[in-house]
């Protein structure tokens, strides 16, 4: 996230004493007294540290615990994830296993042709690949259009827009396995879809087990639960555009298209990016609501990476630890590069 | 026309037809988003034979059903033409033989009816199967997956809240050596989900005897980066001049985080708490990677679990599927504008 897209004046904006009239003054007043009651019982345990090392060290106290956790948990996993993609066999103890080089990454990047993946040994590997790609180009590309058009209209001057504002939004709460189960329901050979078609003199399609259908859904669905999330986003970049630009325009005699294509879309540009970068990034990782969803079928047309490395390391009846570990360095690389780029953007923005 | 539509900005009083098209693209977008949640609502109320039922309607409906004297069972009620053309209401007495139902008027049990199946028509009422929600709680552990989830959200939401506010506090209020490389490496990490790093980190969780325990869920992802990046940039913005002057007049470094630094960021904190909530209550691969005990599931690996054992058995899928959508509903419609507006303030997940 680019440093400007965090202006203090921007989150200040939150109205702060909506906490204090949803919750009745007995009960935050119990809870403050708590909370005192809690970090004064600390002091008895910070006030003689401070006292032993010095008010400068106390910088350290303060990041410890959150290190702490980090190192444990995110850390050293990713220095043990480069020890297993170079070593071999399905025992979990490092010191179990063998090393075997780049075996893994050669076993995962042999391939006769790469642009056919029946052509590789690991070809669920290659089909996920280009499944992920397939996924990321166009639920990015569907879902960007569709916020900016939504949040172009919740923008307008309209009735009720809280209301449909929480409308567009609601789905982002639900869990990706709720909203697997939603559309599961809805799409199913015998569902409101089918009905729908029937009632339309249409032949009833087996969506999910269609390869094309399956892939559309799978896009579909995952726009849908998302999409609110950018649409609140980009609508805040659009009320932060100042309207006296339009007034301005208007006296110069901008047309509409003008006043979009030279007011609207060069101020929501940085915007705009960190949209897509953050939907890039998830798109990605797509995997809880596809594998309620087709649960990677038919065959593998909608297995993804994440769903490769989850079932080559956990699933299977054989755990493959090492190739799903040399798969996540595959990832971890892919997501580093979209990263970097974004904070290279975000720099650039900044600058400017 | 589209192009033009879609470029008119707030406040410009233009044609009528933008507005109808305005309200129409609303009207299509809510049937869209909410349409789904209102169908899946609906089914999960139906009877196992009236889902079956192709055609679906949108109101659960089912057969009224009669107690008829004599009988132990209520039996089904069918409007049935009679011979003469009059029409009556009858029950059926067991299975069609052929063509040929066998009825009872429910008013002069004694005597049996035999009609052509073509003549009658079932009686339909809206009638709530609720049975859909109390059987498979049995199975469905909903409270115990319910309050594994509540624990989860909270302590994992509080542990989450203290450090990283504490180690936001740290790097954006102190000069120490290290401070710029601990940042650069989070500021590195943003980015990576614990998607990438499963193995290791299941081998971490192993290691410590943290399998199938619900720390073992809560503690991993308690030092978000995204939190720390969100809290220090907040943090940035309190003048150091409140810090100086509470440091004279005695306060330690511990007072000045507790009494000066956490009420000042509340408004940042509340926005983190919010996406915590959000990322604990719905996470879902981590643990079903950690979690294998029924016992110790959360809400969401329950389901999952369900679904897996009543794949065909949607009436209960779908009940259940409500269940759990239902306590974050009620939180967001209590604190809707407040999560909207937190959210799109700072565009962070």
């Amino acid at each position: 996230m680019a440093q400007a897209e965090f202006g203090h004046d921007r989150i200040e904006s939150t109205p702060p004493d909506e906490q204090q009239n949803t919750r009745p003054n007995a009960v935050s007043r119990f809870l403050s007294k708590i909370f005192e009651h809690v970090m004064n019982a600390f002091e008895l345990i910070f006030g003689p540290i401070q006292r032993v090392i010095g008010i400068r060290n106390m910088a350290y106290v303060f990041v410890v615990p959150n290190l702490l956790v980090f190192a444990v948990f995110v850390l050293l996993p990713m220095i043990l994830n480069f020890y297993y993609a170079f070593t071999g066999g399905t025992r979990i103890f490092p010191a179990d296993r063998t090393f075997v080089g780049t075996e893994n990454f050669e076993l995962l990047f042999d391939c006769g042709n790469y642009l056919q993946p029946n052509t590789c040994t690991e070809d669920i590997f290659w089909r996920a690949i280009y499944n992920t790609i397939f996924f990321v180009t166009f639920q990015v590309t569907g879902m960007v259009v569709l916020s900016l058009i939504t949040a172009l209209i919740l923008n307008r001057k309209i009735k009720w827009r809280g209301f449909f504002r929480s409308v567009f939004f609601y789905p982002v709460l639900l869990s990706p396995i709720v909203v697997g189960l939603i559309w599961r329901w809805l799409l199913d050979r015998d569902g409101l879809l089918n009905a729908a078609l029937i009632g339309f003199g249409v032949e009833p399609i087996t969506f999910l087990s269609e390869v094309n259908w399956a892939r559309f859904w799978i896009v579909f669905v995952s726009i849908w639960a998302q999409m609110g999330f950018y649409t609140l986003i980009l609508l805040a970049g659009l009320q932060a555009i100042p309207k006296e630009l339009y007034e301005a325009g208007e006296i110069d005699g901008t047309n509409n298209w003008h006043a979009f294509r030279f007011i609207t879309l060069p101020l929501l540009m940085p915007t705009m990016f960190v949209v897509i970068i953050l939907a890039l990034i998830r798109a990605v990782q797509v995997f809880d609501q596809v594998f309620v969803l087709t649960g990677g079928g038919p065959g593998s047309a909608t297995r993804y990476m994440v769903q490769y490395i989850y079932e080559t390391g956990f699933a299977g009846s054989t755990r493959i630890f090492g190739l799903a570990a040399a798969a996540s360095v595959v990832l971890g690389i892919t997501l580093f590069i979209l990263t970097m780029l974004q904070l290279y953007v975000g720099r650039r923005n900044e600058a400017t | 026309m589209i192009a033009r539509y879609l470029t008119r900005t707030q406040g410009n009083q233009g044609p009528a037809l933008a507005d109808v098209l305005t309200y129409a693209y609303l009207a299509f977008g809510t049937l869209i988003m909410f349409g789904p949640i209102v169908w899946l609502l609906f089914s999960s109320f139906k009877t196992e034979s009236a889902l079956d039922r192709f055609p679906n309607r949108l109101l659960p409906y089912s057969q009224v059903m009669v107690q008829v004297e004599g009988r132990d069972e209520p039996l089904p009620l069918y409007e049935v033409i009679m011979e003469d053309g009059t029409v009556k209401q009858l029950v059926q007495f067991g299975r069609p033989m052929g063509n040929q139902a066998r009825m009872i008027d429910p008013s002069n049990p004694e005597a049996f009816i035999d009609v052509d199946i073509d003549r009658r028509r079932p009686i339909n009422e809206v009638s709530f199967a609720w049975r859909n929600y109390t059987e498979p709680l049995t199975q469905f552990n909903f409270l115990r997956y319910f309050s594994n989830s509540l624990f989860v959200t909270i302590v994992a939401t509080f542990i989450t809240l203290t450090i990283n506010s504490m180690a936001a506090f740290a790097l954006s209020k102190y000069r120490f050596p290290g401070r710029d490389v601990i940042f650069i490496i989070i500021i590195a990490t943003l980015m990576i989900p614990i998607s990438v790093i499963l193995v290791p980190a299941f081998l971490v969780i192993t290691e410590l005897n943290m399998n199938n325990s619900l720390w073992g869920v809560i503690i991993p992802g308690a030092a978000t980066p995204t939190g720390v990046f969100l809290l220090r940039q907040y943090m940035l913005t309190i003048p150091d001049e409140l810090i100086d002057s509470a440091r004279i007049d005695g306060a330690t470094e511990w007072r000045i985080y507790w009494q000066i630094i956490l009420p000042l960021a509340r408004p940042a904190l509340a926005v983190l708490a919010i996406f915590s909530v959000m990322w604990r209550w719905n996470d879902f691969l981590w643990p079903l990677i950690v979690l294998s005990e029924n016992e110790v599931f959360t809400l969401q690996i329950g389901l999952n679990s369900f679904r897996g054992q009543h794949d065909t058995q949607w009436h209960y899928i779908l009940a259940m599927t409500v269940l759990t959508l239902l306590p974050i509903t009620v939180v967001f419609a209590f604190l809707q504008r407040f999560i909207t507006t937190g959210i799109a303030t700072t565009g962070m997940k």
